[in-house]
């Protein structure tokens, strides 16, 4: 089953007068389950590819179907409330309430969702605890690093279990302990059956992904599915062995 | 043919299974303290991890006999009961300074990939491939690869730090080479 679609997806920016085609022109669907990464250039585009795919930003024209159900045309409110049930998203500048702890920026979604306290308690729990920020979750977003406020990020975009996460650069400023953390996560929720479309730089990222999307220029200009090879059974040995 | 070249020509270098290569590992083995072959086999195991792959203990002997022709460690005979006497090795005064030398000297870092490079700068000429092709076919590599360290990191018992350390070198490596085929991609297609 096909979750998203976009039909000749087009942003342009005013910049003085001047238009910015920012994406150019873009068909790109994503299947149900489908954990899908999104590379290219600084300036290819792609946070605006996504930030339209999550109504975040509106398109200049062009098409955008979520579950067989025609958005770019919804207003800001119904974005809203589709935000709440089905879409999870991770700001590249994360994006949090800054008069709100941490535990209380991650249960917020949920408890939107529905979820009762309780449950948006367990959940919110569950996610920082798998982000190695338990001991965080009482303080305010500024008294985070810039890698600690970026995961806080993703457990809120996962707090209300939605079925399409969208995930602008989330690992951007983590080294690499983190990242681990973030990548186990991001399986998971993706061996549970959700839907992934991550924009990254990180090839780490990008190599847990099934497809890996190339944008320059705001076109797509690869689209790879990555099918997994049969290794033999190895080791680390074998990264001295595997050359040549 | 690149597989994972850049992350490995020093651990090839010194390491590699062509024979030679395990000399300095065992010149450093035998600098803390005399041992016989068997012994030299373990303690690299041990040392290396999974980093490493074992060495079978004819190439040590093999190894262990060239280092004696040229000076660097030297044999005694000890008798055992009951078993034919084993042959302890030990450090010579060269053999200290030929270890001296390799610890000291700057250790040379991963050949740029100038044959895709090649291939890249030629690409309009033999009009066989056009650049964004290339690179797409490149990346694609480069991310099957990356897959396959991501998987080995995760079956790599997460105590051998010294097997992780290795496939994180390569990761990173990896990730500049990724990030150059980008640069190339912003700078070559137009
Ligand atoms: N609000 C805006 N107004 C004008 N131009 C914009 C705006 N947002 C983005 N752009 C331009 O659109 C293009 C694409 O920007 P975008 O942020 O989507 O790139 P990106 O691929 O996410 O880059 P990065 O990897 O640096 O995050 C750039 O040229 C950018 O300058
Ligand atoms: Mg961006």
């Amino acid at each position: 089953m096909t979750v998203l679609r976009t039909l000749n997806l087009v942003r342009i920016y005013q910049n003085g007068g001047v238009p910015v085609p920012a994406v150019r022109g873009v068909d790109f669907a994503v299947e149900a389950g489908e954990f899908v990464a999104i590379m290219g250039p600084s300036g290819s585009g792609k946070s605006t590819l996504v930030h339209m795919l999550g109504g975040l930003d509106v398109r200049t024209s062009g098409e955008i179907w979520l579950d067989g159900k025609r958005v770019d045309t919804l207003s800001e409110s119904a974005w809203a409330v589709l935000r709440r049930k089905k879409i999870g998203f991770v700001f590249q500048f994360y994006n949090l309430v800054t008069n709100m702890t941490v535990a209380d920026n991650v249960e917020l979604p949920a408890l939107l969702a529905g979820m009762s306290p309780r449950e948006a308690r367990e959940r919110r729990e569950y996610l920082l605890g798998e982000l190695s920020l338990t001991e965080r979750a009482f303080a305010a977003p500024a008294e985070l690093s810039g890698g600690e406020q970026q995961r806080v990020a993703l457990a809120r975009a996962l707090a209300n279990g939605p079925r399409l996460l969208l995930a602008d650069e989330p690992t951007g400023n983590l080294d690499s302990r983190n990242t681990r953390d973030v990548l186990k996560l991001l399986g998971e929720v993706h061996r549970q059956g959700q839907t992934v479309v991550v924009v990254t730089h990180d090839a780490k990222v990008a190599s847990k992904a099934d497809r890996v999307v190339t944008l320059a220029d705001g076109m797509i200009v690869d689209d790879a599915s990555m099918r997994r090879r049969r290794l033999p059974p190895g080791t680390a040995g074998d990264v001295v062995e595997l050359r040549g | 043919m690149h597989v994972m070249h850049s992350a490995n020509v020093d651990v090839n270098r010194q390491f590699g299974n062509g024979g030679g290569r395990v000399r300095l590992p065992l010149l450093a083995l035998l600098a803390k303290e005399p041992a016989h072959g068997y012994e030299l086999k373990q303690a690299l195991e041990q040392t290396f991890g999974s980093a490493y792959p074992s060495p079978n203990i004819g190439q040590i002997y093999v190894t262990l006999g060239r280092l004696e022709k040229d000076g660097l460690v030297r044999a005694v005979d000890v008798e055992q009961s009951n078993r034919p006497n084993k042959k302890v090795y030990y450090l010579t005064a060269d053999g200290r300074e030929a270890l001296e030398t390799w610890v000291d000297e700057p250790t040379e870092g991963p050949r740029v990939r100038d044959e895709f490079f090649m291939k890249l700068v030629l690409a309009p000429l033999t009009g066989i491939a056009d650049r964004m092709a290339l690179i797409n076919r490149q990346r694609r590599h480069y991310l099957s690869l990356m897959r396959d360290l991501t998987e080995l990191a995760e079956r790599t018992d997460p105590g051998d730090r010294v097997a992780l350390l290795l496939i994180e070198g390569a990761t990173l490596h990896l990730q500049a080479d990724l990030d150059w085929l980008e640069r190339c991609q912003e700078d070559l297609v137009t």
